[in-house]
């Protein structure tokens, strides 16, 4: 079968961004990002795919746009409640015995896992003493995630997930209502360092005990999998945990024997202990 | 029914959409699909995110195929039935492997019956059979009209036996079906099938 000019203009633009910018999309799952992309030039007054890769390659502020229209899911706080309270439960104990934690959430996009995630370690006491990394490819999502501003409407579903992942504060304590918008704790930030990361470009950059990582994964393709979550086995400690989407699985990618099931349920691992073999 | 026959050898994999109405349609269809099918299944029902689903449950008891919830990244295997879980789209890549998103619904809808047959009538162009089942909006119009462009078999659910008529209509609306059958002749269409 003839190659379509959609497929055509498709595999150009993202070696066209990959040339000029370094950004990867050529282990994107191909089916989500083709969807993505065949909506996109109407989104940014282009008849094709080619015109949007010349508008690309020639205002360079059309790059940042597109990025967050290509990366950002929709996402929320404590989405999956009980991938929350499975981590409090069963890996929070173990935490515990580290003077000092590192947390990397991979991918994490405006930040909703982040917070999540900082409010849950000072309900349990570790944030004084934990550093979490937020990474994400997009600039402009990570100042977003930064920010800690959301929309006010967000927070009646949000309170709802904090309450069934086994919450034991109000989660009114950690911010502030005001027009319309939810403002986080400012404090936070002593314990958050947002910074531009690449799954697909960049290598290691810390040694942690909790890598947090979900709905990122799916919209890789196997190779590109494999090589993110080879990071993360890099990146973990002894026996340091992993945490991916609820519907994402290591079961199908090169690494599937580095991790024992800590509860699989709520896709959550830990790396394998090196001298039990395996 | 001209070709059907010769239509239907080709078929790797089928495609169903439906929502409001569609698990009782189900109910008729799974069981009719053959022991041996060489095709595929992919299903996209709407249902309410807070609902674990139990389709699988419901429907593995009442199929001779294996029945599963889709799983990123699992490569298809023939003659199994796959359903969209519940908050995902579900769409598919060369392999074929099966494929997860979370990207914003459609049509209110996530998984969306437009996705997956989008993405299907992508991967298996002629090869594809997709049928619109009862549902209360227009999500699978577009898809289905995207696999009859692509050379597939469609087959609409017809709107007066459908408990909820507004999805079969929209795709009708939208595209020619090859067949508008009710739910015992769509039933009896799938018994054939290699």
């Amino acid at each position: 079968m003839a190659v379509s000019n959609i497929d055509i203009e498709l595999r150009l633009l993202i070696d066209a961004i990959y040339l000029k910018y370094h950004h990867d999309f050529r282990g994107y799952a191909p089916a989500s990002l083709k969807r993505r992309l065949t909506l996109a030039p109407s989104r940014f007054g282009c008849q094709t795919l080619s015109q949007l890769q010349d508008k690309v390659l020639h205002e360079p502020a059309t790059l940042s746009e597109l990025l967050s229209y290509l990366t950002v899911p929709v996402t929320e706080m404590f989405r999956d409640p009980s991938y929350f309270r499975s981590l409090r439960e069963k890996v929070v104990p173990l935490l515990r015995t580290y003077p000092s934690l590192r947390i990397w959430v991979a991918g994490c996009s405006t930040g909703e896992e982040v917070y999540s995630l900082a409010i849950l370690l000072r309900e349990e006491g570790l944030l004084k003493r934990a550093l979490i990394y937020a990474t994400d490819i997009n600039p402009q999502t990570l100042q977003k995630a930064a920010a800690g501003v959301y929309a006010a409407d967000q927070i009646a579903s949000f309170t709802e997930n904090h309450r069934r992942s086994g919450g034991h504060s109000s989660l009114s304590d950690y911010y502030t209502a005001a027009y319309g918008r939810a403002v986080f704790d400012k404090s936070f930030r002593q314990h958050i360092v947002f910074s531009d990361h690449s799954l697909a470009t960049d290598s290691v950059f810390a040694e942690v005990q909790l890598i947090s990582c979900r709905n990122v994964l799916i919209y890789f393709n196997r190779e590109l999998q494999d090589r993110a979550i080879g990071l993360f086995h890099e990146a973990l400690c002894h026996k340091g945990f992993l945490g991916i989407g609820i519907k994402e699985s290591l079961r199908f990618g090169a690494h599937a024997d580095a991790f024992i099931d800590v509860v699989p349920e709520d896709r959550i691992f830990q790396k394998r202990d090196h001298r039990e073999g395996g | 029914m001209r070709g059907a026959d010769a239509i239907k050898e080709r078929i790797d994999a089928i495609v169903v959409g439906g929502s409001a109405g569609a698990v009782e349609a189900l109910a008729i269809l799974l069981p009719a699909l053959p022991r041996h099918l060489q095709a595929a299944v992919f299903i996209v029902l709407h249902l309410p995110r807070e609902h674990p689903s139990l389709l699988v449950e419901i429907f593995r008891s009442k199929c001779s195929l294996p029945v599963k919830e889709a799983e990123d990244k699992e490569p298809v295997q023939a003659g199994t039935v796959y359903f969209a879980p519940p908050d995902y789209h579900l769409l598919l890549d060369r392999g074929p492997q099966l494929s997860l998103s979370v990207d914003e619904p459609v049509h209110f809808s996530r998984p969306s019956v437009d996705v997956l047959f989008e993405s299907a009538a992508d991967l298996y162009g002629a090869r594809l059979m997709g049928i619109i089942l009862s549902g209360a909006n227009a999500d699978g119009a577009a898809g289905l009209a995207a696999v009859h462009g692509a050379g597939g078999l469609t087959i609409v659910q017809e709107p007066g036996s459908a408990q909820v008529p507004v999805m079969a209509l929209s795709a009708l609306e939208r595209s020619p079906a090859d067949f508008v059958l009710s739910l015992e002749q769509i039933a009896a269409l799938l018994r054939t099938l290699p």
